[in-house]
């Protein structure tokens, strides 16, 4: 800084009018305040409307009308949380979303590596085609065949069902799975596999027991940009799920807004949505290295 | 290796590529059939013809969606880049230098972090945040921070504002994934580079245009491609967050939100394929688009 700022200064003063004297001293960076004030704004947006929902959900409804957003709460009460996991089932809605996801996720990690794996490592006719098949998923949104899909669980009688909502989130996950797999599958050196060919490893446990530890890295990566994908899905659980005590928790959360609304109940709102806000910080902040690597693992290849 | 490889390799892929075909491709392809028919989502059907294409060309309402995609699909990446561009330029260099070495500004590490963690929270929850963020009396957060001599916005119950409002909710989430991704490739770009060009006097915003941006340039493709399929998206926000589901009177209308009321509000799930079939042909042509831009980029390079 003092360096590369000072030099050329020093060697004008004679044409220029005289300088602050703080210039003599540590000169403060224009820019970097600038830089500071905007960063810090940005941080201030990103994080003011989550404690503003936390607070909100220790108020009583009148004090959330009471034209103070970020006023303490009279009282640091939990009826509001007690409320929205009884009576607004945001537990049920929960566990419902971990049932779910523990089974996709897993589901679709086991069948989008098998695939990945031999379509990365084996020829035989029909190899590019199915690849292309799937890698072409990847190009069309998921709610372009919205009323077909319905037709196809109605017909397979897999609406309502969770068994149908882990079937149709692994079928819609696959071809980014596949896809980042069988990429990053060539990367992997062809020498252990052989060797435990001579050894007698048969096909299948040369997949297990060598190609998915060599691959640990890429399968973390992709794990956790499918948990959080599908504990996020919105679009699919509103298509399947009908019956209000299946619901996962980005549907229940839009009931609980909706009823909200009607019986006035902000207070039961904003603790539900601090609910289902918490872990997410919690896990964040556990494993802040892995999920952004893993989140940006798509992008960055 | 060369005996039971056939064996092997149907084994693994059966049952990801027959998931993949019935809920996938499947129903893509019953989208084309059924966007020739009068479908209504449940029971028989007869063949209309082309009626549902000639019906969408003068639908106004699908037209308005397909302007409002257009409108979110040009101005949500541009500024979610730009924003995101600077940001991460600041917390890598924006620090000034020190003994030659630029250097992030103070608080870095917990910007990012900071930044990052709306990625994780799914739509519909933002979504839901973000309703009453912007709730037209004062118990909506900005209302309630606004003066009190000021009349209440009404934000997403306003015509002329509503769409915006959506915009910012999108760009809210997004930004931080942007900045960790071009952090990371900001990071990659050797040092040496920037202080060979402050020797020579370069300012920083000469470092960022001739220095950043063009080395950069594949993050900030990819970028475009993540956010366009965003942006096109958009459906738990509109379902969630506006007056009516796209309104008030279709100031927020998009054609995931047209798919969606046409196949499960109106009952007219085969003119919803139609929309989707109208969809796969935009979707194509982008992906195409996409894959010659970046193709004659990389030849030039």
């Amino acid at each position: 800084m003092t360096n590369l700022t000072t030099i050329p200064s020093a060697g004008a003063t004679t044409a220029e009018p005289p300088a602050p004297a703080k210039e003599t001293g540590r000169r403060v960076n224009p820019l970097g305040g600038v830089a500071h004030l905007a960063l810090f704004l940005w941080a201030l947006a990103t994080v003011g409307p989550l404690i503003w929902v936390a607070l909100a959900s220790f108020k009583t409804n009148e004090e959330i009308f009471l034209d103070e957003p970020f006023g303490l709460p009279q009282s640091w009460a939990f009826k509001n949380f007690a409320d929205a996991w009884s009576e607004a089932h945001i537990g049920q809605y929960f566990l419902n979303s971990v049932f779910v996801v523990l089974l996709s996720t897993a589901g679709t990690m086991l069948l989008g590596s098998m695939a990945a794996y031999v379509l990365a490592r084996y020829r035989f006719p029909g190899n590019r085609f199915i690849y292309y098949l799937f890698v072409s998923g990847l190009a069309f949104p998921t709610f372009m065949a919205l009323a077909p899909l319905f037709g196809i669980a109605q017909a397979m009688n897999l609406l309502d069902s969770f068994f149908g909502l882990i079937v149709i989130y692994i079928a819609y996950s696959l071809s980014f799975t596949v896809f980042f797999l069988v990429a990053f599958f060539r990367t992997l050196p062809h020498e252990i596999e052989e060797a435990a060919t001579v050894d007698g490893a048969g096909h299948v446990r040369r997949f297990f027991q060598v190609m998915l530890p060599m691959a640990k890295s890429g399968l973390v990566s992709i794990a956790i940009f499918n948990i959080v994908g599908q504990w996020n899905q919105y679009l699919l659980p509103v298509v399947i799920m009908q019956s209000e005590d299946k619901y996962v928790l980005t549907q229940g959360i839009a009931n609980i807004s909706v009823s909200a609304g009607y019986q006035a109940e902000w207070g039961q709102l904003f603790a539900a949505l601090t609910l289902s806000i918490l872990p997410m910080i919690i896990v964040y902040a556990v494993f802040q290295r892995q999920i952004q690597a893993g989140l940006t693992s798509g992008a960055v290849k | 290796m060369r005996h039971g490889k056939y064996p092997f390799i149907i084994g693994f892929l059966a049952v990801p590529v027959a998931l993949y075909a019935i809920f996938v491709v499947g129903a893509y392809l019953q989208m084309f059939r059924l966007s020739l028919t009068d479908w209504s989502g449940y029971g028989t059907f007869k063949d209309i013809g082309f009626d549902n294409f000639v019906k969408l060309w003068n639908d106004e309402v699908i037209w308005t969606a397909l302007r409002h995609n257009g409108f979110l699909l040009l101005v949500m990446p541009i500024v979610t880049i730009a924003i995101a561009l600077l940001f991460a330029f600041l917390l890598n260099v924006g620090g000034g230098s020190k003994g030659g070495m630029t250097r992030g500004v103070w608080g870095s590490k917990i910007y990012r972090v900071v930044f990052f963690f709306p990625q994780l929270l799914a739509l519909a929850l933002v979504a839901v945040i973000f309703q009453r963020v912007y709730g037209p009396d004062k118990s909506g957060m900005i209302n309630g921070l606004l003066p009190d001599s000021w009349e209440p916005w009404l934000f997403l119950a306003d015509e002329k504002w509503a769409l915006t409002c959506i915009l910012i909710v999108l760009i809210w989430q997004a930004v931080g994934f942007y900045v960790v991704l071009f952090s990371a490739g900001m990071g990659s770009i050797g040092q040496e580079i920037y202080e060979a060009a402050a020797l020579d006097g370069a300012s920083r915003i000469t470092l960022f245009f001739k220095i950043t941006l063009p080395l950069l340039w594949g993050n900030i493709q990819v970028a475009w491609i993540y956010l366009g399929i965003a942006a096109f998206d958009a459906f738990a926000l509109v379902n969630i967050m506006t007056v009516n589901q796209g309104g008030p009177n279709n100031s927020t209308q998009v054609l995931s939100m047209q798919i969606y009321l046409n196949a499960f509000k109106y009952s007219q799930a085969g003119y919803a394929s139609a929309i989707g079939v109208v969809l796969f042909f935009l979707a194509l042509s982008f992906a195409w688009l996409t894959l010659r831009v970046t193709r004659s980029d990389s030849v030039e390079a």
